[in-house]
C-alpha cells in the first residue's frame, strides 16, 4: 500500500509538472510534447485506480491520434511564435492569481470533511477475476447502446465536417469531370457520315 | 491510502492550471485548444474517481463518451484552425475581429 501511494504521488507530480509545461512553454511543439506526457501520466493514474480499459483508450486514442493531429497542424502551419508570445505576460499575473484562489478553495472543499468525519479510504478492490473491459462492455452495449450509436454519428459528423472545412478548389487545376465521362454516349464521340461510294477513276 | 479525495485534488489542480493557461495564452489558438483538452481530462478524472468510489461503472461509460466527443471537437477545431490560417495567415486571437460589426 505504501508503494501504491509512492507511485500515485510520483505520477501526480509529473502530471502537474507537465500541465505547467503545457501552459508556460514558449514553443507550441514543446507544449504538445508536455501534453502527451500529461495524458500518459493520467493513463498511469487511471491504471492505479483500476480503470484499465479507459487508461489504454486514453493512450491509444489521445496520445496516438489526437496529439499527433495537433502535432501535424502545428508543424504544417508556419506560425511566428515570438510575435504571438509577445503580449503573454500582461495577463499572466492575473491568471495565476485567479488560479491560485480557485485551487485553494477547491482543495479546501475537497478535504473539508477529513477532520470531522472518517475519511473515505482507498477504493474498494474489485473481486477476484473481475474484468474492467468486460464490465464496461456489458453496460455499454446494453444500457447505453443508444448513446453509443449517437457517439458513432458524432464521429462521422466530425469526419465529414473536417473534410468539408479543409477541402478547397484551386483555380487553374485540371481535374476529370467523372459524371460527364460516365454519361457520355457513343453518338457524342463518333460521327457516322453517310455518303455514296465513289467510282475509281 | 489513496482514495477519492486524492483523485479529486489532482483533478482540481489540473482544471485550475488549464484555466490559468487559457488566461495566459489567450493569443495562441492552438494553446487554447490544448488547454481545453486538459480541462476535459480533469473532468474525466472526477468521473473515474467517483465511479470507483461509488462502485458504479456508468461513470466510466461517461468518460468513454467524453473521449469520443473530445476527439471530434479536436478534429473540427483543428480543421477550423487550418482554414483560418489559410485565409488570414495568422492564428492570433486578437486579429480575429471581423465579426465585430
Amino acid at each position: 500500500m505504501l508503494f501504491h501511494a509512492f507511485l500515485f504521488y510520483t505520477f501526480a507530480a509529473v502530471l502537474i509538472g507537465a500541465a505547467c509545461g503545457v501552459i508556460f512553454s514558449r514553443n507550441p511543439v514543446h507544449a504538445i510534447m508536455f501534453l502527451v506526457l500529461a495524458f500518459f501520466q493520467s493513463a498511469m493514474l487511471w491504471l492505479l485506480a483500476e480503470a484499465e480499459f479507459l487508461a489504454i483508450v486514453l493512450v491509444l486514442v489521445y496520445v496516438g491520434a489526437v496529439m499527433v493531429l495537433f502535432l501535424f497542424v502545428v508543424m504544417m502551419l508556419d506560425i511566428n511564435v515570438e510575435a504571438i508570445r509577445r503580449g503573454m505576460t500582461r495577463y499572466a499575473s492575473l491568471g495565476i492569481a485567479v488560479a491560485l484562489i480557485m485551487a485553494f478553495q477547491l482543495v479546501q472543499l475537497i478535504w473539508l470533511r477529513s477532520g470531522t468525519e472518517t475519511l473515505p479510504g482507498a477504493f474498494e478492490a474489485y473481486p477476484e477475476g473481475y474484468s474492467n473491459t468486460k464490465a464496461l462492455g456489458s453496460v455499454l452495449y446494453t444500457e447505453h447502446v443508444y448513446a453509443f450509436e449517437i457517439a458513432a454519428v458524432v464521429l462521422l459528423l466530425a469526419i465529414v465536417a473536417a473534410i468539408t472545412l479543409t477541402m478547397r478548389k484551386r483555380p487553374g487545376l485540371k481535374v476529370q469531370n467523372i459524371s460527364a465521362q460516365v454519361a457520355v454516349k457513343a453518338k457524342d464521340r463518333i460521327r457516322v457520315v453517310k455518303m455514296n461510294s465513289e467510282k475509281k477513276r | 491510502m489513496i482514495g477519492l479525495q486524492h483523485y479529486l485534488t489532482i483533478s482540481a489542480m489540473l482544471f485550475v492550471l488549464s484555466i490559468a493557461g487559457i488566461v495566459i495564452n489567450r493569443r495562441n489558438l492552438i494553446l487554447l485548444l490544448m488547454c481545453i483538452e486538459l480541462m476535459l481530462l480533469a473532468v474525466n478524472f472526477n468521473f473515474i474517481a467517483f465511479s470507483r468510489h461509488l462502485g458504479d461503472d456508468t461513470g466510466q461509460v461517461f468518460v468513454f463518451f467524453i473521449l469520443t466527443v473530445a476527439a471530434a471537437e479536436a478534429a473540427i477545431g483543428l480543421a477550423i484552425l487550418v482554414v483560418l490560417f489559410r485565409n488570414r495567415r495568422s492564428i492570433n486571437v486578437q486579429e480575429l475581429n471581423t465579426m465585430k460589426g
